[in-house]
C-alpha cells in the first residue's frame, strides 16, 4: 500500500474542510476525485504535500508505510511526493530551467545519487519540454511569471516528468487546456504510469478520463469521499451532476455529530452500492 | 514552519567575521581639535597643502549640525569620544611588500576571504587592504605599473601623485560637502586611489577591502578614482567589522571621475557588523559617495550589495555633465532585526542626452526598516535627459517597514521620466511551492530573494555576484519561519 489515509479532518481557523476522509491507494494505480466547488479537492491534496495552513488530525496518514505527519513538505517531495498545484505560484527572477535543476539535485540528493550536471540536465529538460509542446523560451523565463493558465499546467507537467515522484497528485491539471494542449498533457501524465507509481487526479471533467483511464473513480463533497467506483462513476457524474450525491451526503451529515466518537465504518456511506476502500 | 535542524541551528548563527585581530595598534588619543588632525597629518608626513585642506574642513565642520532628514533614528554620536586614527604598528617606514606585513594582519585577511598572496592571480583581483585606518598592502602594483594604472593607498598617492590628488580631490564631493563628508575631509586616514590612464582598460577587477578592528575607533577613509579618456574600470569594495557591543562610526567619501569615453563600474559589498538581534552595537556607516561624468559618453554605474551595518546612510549618486553621458544604480538593501537602512540615490542631469538608471530593491526582515531616497534632477540644460528608476520592496514577517522618498526636479520639459515602485510580501505559498519541490524553507526564501533582487545582482562580476547572493543568504536566516 503506497498511501493509507484513515479518518483524515482538517479544518482552518477551527473551520473544517476534510471530515472523516478515508482513501488507500497502491502503488500502479491512477485514482480520479471529483466534486464539486468548494468540496476540500485541493485542501486534500495539499494536506498530502504537507502544507501546514490546515489543522491536520488523523487516525492513520501514512506514505509507504511512514507516517506523513512526521515529515516536513521538502522530505515528503524528496521521498516522491509530487503536487501538480491548481493554481502555481509565480516566482519573479528565478529561472525556470535553475529552479528545475535545483529541485532535481535536491530530490537526486536525498536518493543518494549525484548531482546531474548543468549540460546534461539542460538537455534532458528541453526534450521533455519539447515533448509537452513547450519552447526553450519558456525555461529561460521566470519561473510561472507571466506563463498564460495553460502554459503554467504544462510546466507543472514537465516538473512531474523530470523529478519522477513515486505518488503524483494532479490538481486539475486539466482545467484551462485548449483541446490540443489537453491531449499532450494528458500523453504527459499517461507516459507516468508505471506499476511503482500511483497518480491520483484531481478534476471537474470526464473529459481528461477519456485519456488517462483511471482504476478507480471517488467522489469528494462536504470534506469526504461519500462514493467510489470504477470509471463508469465518473460518466455518471457527468451526466446526472452532484445534486444526487450531495442529498445524500447532507442527510448523513445531519446525522453527525461533532464531538461525538463515531464508529470508524460510518465514514463510508452505509447505502454506497460499492466498497469503495480496495482490500489488498 | 521551520522545522529542519539546520535552520534552527541557522537561526543562531553568529556574525562569521566577528572576531578581533589582536595587533599592537599606533594611534592619536581620543578626540577632535586642530591638534589631532595636525598629529594625523604628521603622521602621515603629508604636504602642506594636504594639511590646509584638512583644517579648512575642520573649521567648516566646527558650523555645520549633524543631519536629521534620513529616516533613521540613534542616539547622540559624541565625537569627541572616538579615535580618529589607528594603525598597525609597523617596522620601520611601512611594508614594502607582502613579505613585510605582519604575518597576523595576513592572516586576518584569510579569515575575511580575501587572501593577499598568489591565489588572487586566478581571480584577477588586485586588493588594496585597509585595516582599521591605514593601507596595508596592494598587490598586483607591477602588473599595473606596466600599463600605467596606478593603484595604492590614498597615503602613497598624496606622496607619489600629488598633481593628481590636487587636481581631483574634492572635485566631486566638496569637503564643505556635507556634515559627515566634511568630517571626513577633516580626519580621513587613508584609503585607496586608482588612476587609468587614456586608453587603458584595466584587465583586473580592483577591489578594496575595509576592515575595522580596533575598539572606540571611527573609519574615514577616502577613495578617490580617476578614468581618464576612453579608459575602463571595474571596482570592488568590501568591509566587514569586529562584533562590539559599542557602536562605531564609519564616514566614507568616495570620489569617482569618467572623463570623456571612459566608464567607471563602482561596486560595494556592505557587511560591517550589524549589531546583534536585539540592536546593541553595530556600524553606522554614514557614507557619501559620487561620481562625475565629467566627459562626453563616458559611464558610471554604482552597484551595492548592503547587508550589513545597524545603520547606513548612503546615497551613490552620479552628476552627468557630459552630453550623451550615463548613470546606473542598482542596489539590494537588507535590514533584519533592528538595522535601518536610508539609502538611494541622486541623479543628477546637466549634460543633452543624459541617462540615468536605478533599480533599488529593498528587503526588510525582523524589526528592519528599510528607505530609499532617491533623487532626480534635470537642469534646463539637459535636452532629452532620461531616467528610469524601479523601486521594489520586499517584506519578511509583519514587523519591518518599507519606505520610499522619491524627488523629482525636472527643468527641462524634453525630459523623460519613470518611476515605477512595488511592495511585496515572501508569501507562505511561494515558499511551499519550493518545498514541495524538495527546496529547504532555507533554501526556498534564499531563492525568492534571490530572483528578487537579479536585475541588480547581475550588474556584480561573476565572483563578487556568488559571494553576495550567500551573504543575502547568510543576513536573511532565520527570518521566515
Ligand atoms: N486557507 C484557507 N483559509 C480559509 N478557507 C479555506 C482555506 N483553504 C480552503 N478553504 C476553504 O475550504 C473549502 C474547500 O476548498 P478547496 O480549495 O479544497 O476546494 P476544491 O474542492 O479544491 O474546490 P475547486 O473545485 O473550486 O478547486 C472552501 O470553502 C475554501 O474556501
Ligand atoms: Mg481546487
Amino acid at each position: 500500500m503506497m498511501l493509507r489515509i484513515r479518518n483524515l479532518s482538517a479544518s482552518v481557523d477551527g473551520k473544517p474542510i476534510l471530515r472523516g476522509l478515508e482513501l488507500d491507494v497502491c502503488a500502479g494505480e491512477v485514482h480520479a476525485i471529483m466534486g464539486p466547488n468548494g468540496s476540500g479537492k485541493s485542501t486534500f491534496a495539499q494536506v498530502l504535500a504537507g502544507r501546514d495552513t490546515y489543522h491536520v488530525v488523523a487516525d492513520e496518514l501514512s506514505f509507504q508505510g511512514r507516517d506523513l505527519r512526521q515529515m516536513p513538505p521538502e522530505i515528503r517531495a524528496r521521498e516522491g511526493i509530487f503536487l501538480a498545484f491548481q493554481y502555481p505560484v509565480e516566482i519573479p527572477g528565478v529561472s525556470n530551467l535553475y529552479f528545475l535543476r535545483a529541485a532535481v539535485n535536491a530530490v537526486r540528493a536525498h536518493r543518494g545519487l549525484p548531482e546531474l550536471d548543468a549540460v546534461d540536465f539542460m538537455s534532458r529538460a528541453r526534450d521533455e519540454a519539447k515533448s509537452l509542446g513547450m519552447d526553450d523560451a519558456m525555461l529561460k523565463r521566470s519561473l510561472n511569471e507571466g506563463f498564460s493558465g495553460g502554459e503554467k499546467k504544462r510546466n507543472e507537467i514537465l516538473q512531474m516528468k523530470l523529478l519522477e515522484p513515486r505518488l503524483a497528485i494532479l490538481d486539475e491539471s486539466d482545467s484551462g487546456l485548449d483541446i490540443d494542449a489537453l491531449r499532450i498533457v494528458a500523453d504527459g501524465i499517461n507516459t507516468m504510469r508505471s506499476v511503482d507509481r500511483a497518480i491520483i487526479v484531481v478534476t471537474h471533467y470526464q473529459r481528461l478520463l477519456n485519456y488517462v483511464v483511471p482504476d478507480r473513480v471517488h467522489v469528494l463533497i462536504g470534506g469526504r469521499i461519500i462514493r467510489s467506483g470504477s470509471k463508469e462513476l465518473a460518466m455518471e457524474l457527468e451526466e446526472k451532476g452532484y445534486g444526487w450525491l450531495e442529498e445524500q451526503a447532507a442527510a448523513e451529515r445531519s446525522e453527525y455529530k461533532p464531538g461525538a466518537k463515531r464508529k470508524r465504518d460510518s465514514a463510508q456511506p452505509q447505502e454506497n452500492p460499492q466498497p469503495s476502500r480496495k482490500v489488498s | 514552519m521551520v522545522r529542519d535542524p539546520k535552520t534552527i541551528d541557522m537561526l543562531t548563527r553568529d556574525y562569521p567575521y566577528g572576531f578581533v585581530t589582536e595587533i599592537e595598534e599606533d594611534s592619536v588619543p581620543a578626540g577632535l581639535s586642530e591638534d589631532i588632525i595636525r598629529a594625523i597629518s604628521s603622521k602621515k608626513n603629508e604636504p602642506d597643502w594636504m594639511l590646509e585642506w584638512r583644517l579648512r574642513a575642520y573649521r567648516q565642520w566646527l558650523t555645520l549640525k549633524e543631519p536629521t532628514w534620513a529616516n533613521v533614528h540613534y542616539g547622540p554620536i559624541d565625537y569627541q569620544a572616538i579615535r580618529y586614527y589607528s594603525a598597525p604598528k609597523q617596522r620601520g617606514d611601512g611594508p614594502k611588500s607582502l613579505a613585510e606585513v605582519d604575518p597576523e594582519l595576513l592572516r586576518t585577511y584569510e579569515r575575511l576571504g580575501i587572501p593577499l598572496a598568489e591565489r588572487e592571480l586566478l581571480a584577477g583581483v588586485a586588493v588594496d587592504a585597509v585595516f582599521d585606518s591605514v593601507s596595508v598592502a596592494t598587490t598586483f602594483r607591477d602588473k599595473l605599473e606596466q600599463l600605467g594604472i596606478y593603484f595604492c593607498s590614498f597615503s602613497e598617492a598624496v606622496q607619489k601623485y600629488p598633481d593628481l590628488v590636487q587636481k581631483y580631490l574634492g572635485s566631486v564631493v566638496p569637503y564643505s560637502d556635507n556634515f559627515f563628508a566634511t568630517l571626513n575631509s577633516a580626519v580621513f586616514s587613508d584609503g585607496s586611489f586608482a588612476y587609468i590612464p587614456k586608453g587603458v582598460r584595466c584587465p583586473l577587477e580592483l577591489s578594496t577591502y575595509f576592515r575595522i578592528n580596533a575598539s572606540e575607533t571611527g573609519q574615514f577613509e577616502r577613495t578617490l578614482i580617476i578614468a581618464d579618456e576612453g579608459s575602463y574600470v571595474s571596482y570592488l569594495e568590501g568591509c566587514t567589522a569586529p562584533m562590539r557591543d559599542r557602536n562605531q562610526l564609519h564616514a566614507a567619501v568616495v570620489e569617482l571621475v569618467a572623463l570623456d569615453d571612459a566608464e567607471i563600474r563602482y561596486a560595494t559589498v556592505q557587511n560591517w557588523y550589524p549589531g546583534d538581534n536585539e540592536g546593541r552595537g553595530g556600524i553606522y556607516n554614514f557614507v557619501t559617495k559620487r561620481g562625475k561624468c565629467q566627459g562626453v559618453n563616458s559611464k558610471i554605474s554604482w552597484t551595492q550589495v548592503e547587508t550589513g551595518s545597524a545603520i547606513t546612510w548612503k546615497y551613490p549618486g552620479c552628476i552627468l555633465m557630459g552630453d550623451n553621458s550615463t548613470g546606473a544604480f542598482y542596489s539590494v538593501a537588507v535590514t533584519n532585526n533592528y538595522q535601518q537602512a536610508d539609502t538611494g540615490t541622486k541623479m543628477i542631469h546637466i549634460g543633452k542626452n543624459t541617462r540615468s538608471t536605478i533599480v533599488s530593491k529593498g528587503i526588510s526582515a525582523g524589526h528592519g526598516q528599510n528607505s530609499y531616497r532617491g533623487m532626480v534632477k534635470v537642469l534646463k540644460s539637459a535636452e532629452n535627459a532620461r531616467n528610469y528608476s524601479q523601486c521594489d520592496s520586499l517584506l519578511i514577517g509583519d514587523k519591518c517597514g518599507a519606505h520610499t522618498f522619491p524627488y523629482l526636479e525636472v527643468k527641462n520639459s524634453t525630459a523623460r521620466v519613470e518611476h515605477e515602485a512595488s511592495i511585496s510580501k515572501i508569501g507562505d505559498d511561494q515558499i511551499f511551492y519550493c518545498q514541495q519541490r524538495g527546496l529547504s524553507a532555507e533554501d526556498a526564501v534564499s531563492t525568492i530573494i534571490n530572483g528578487f533582487c537579479k536585475q541588480a545582482l547581475q550588474e556584480l562580476p561573476m565572483e563578487f555576484a556568488v559571494e553576495a547572493r550567500k551573504l543575502l543568504g547568510v543576513s536573511l536566516e532565520g527570518s521566515v519561519g
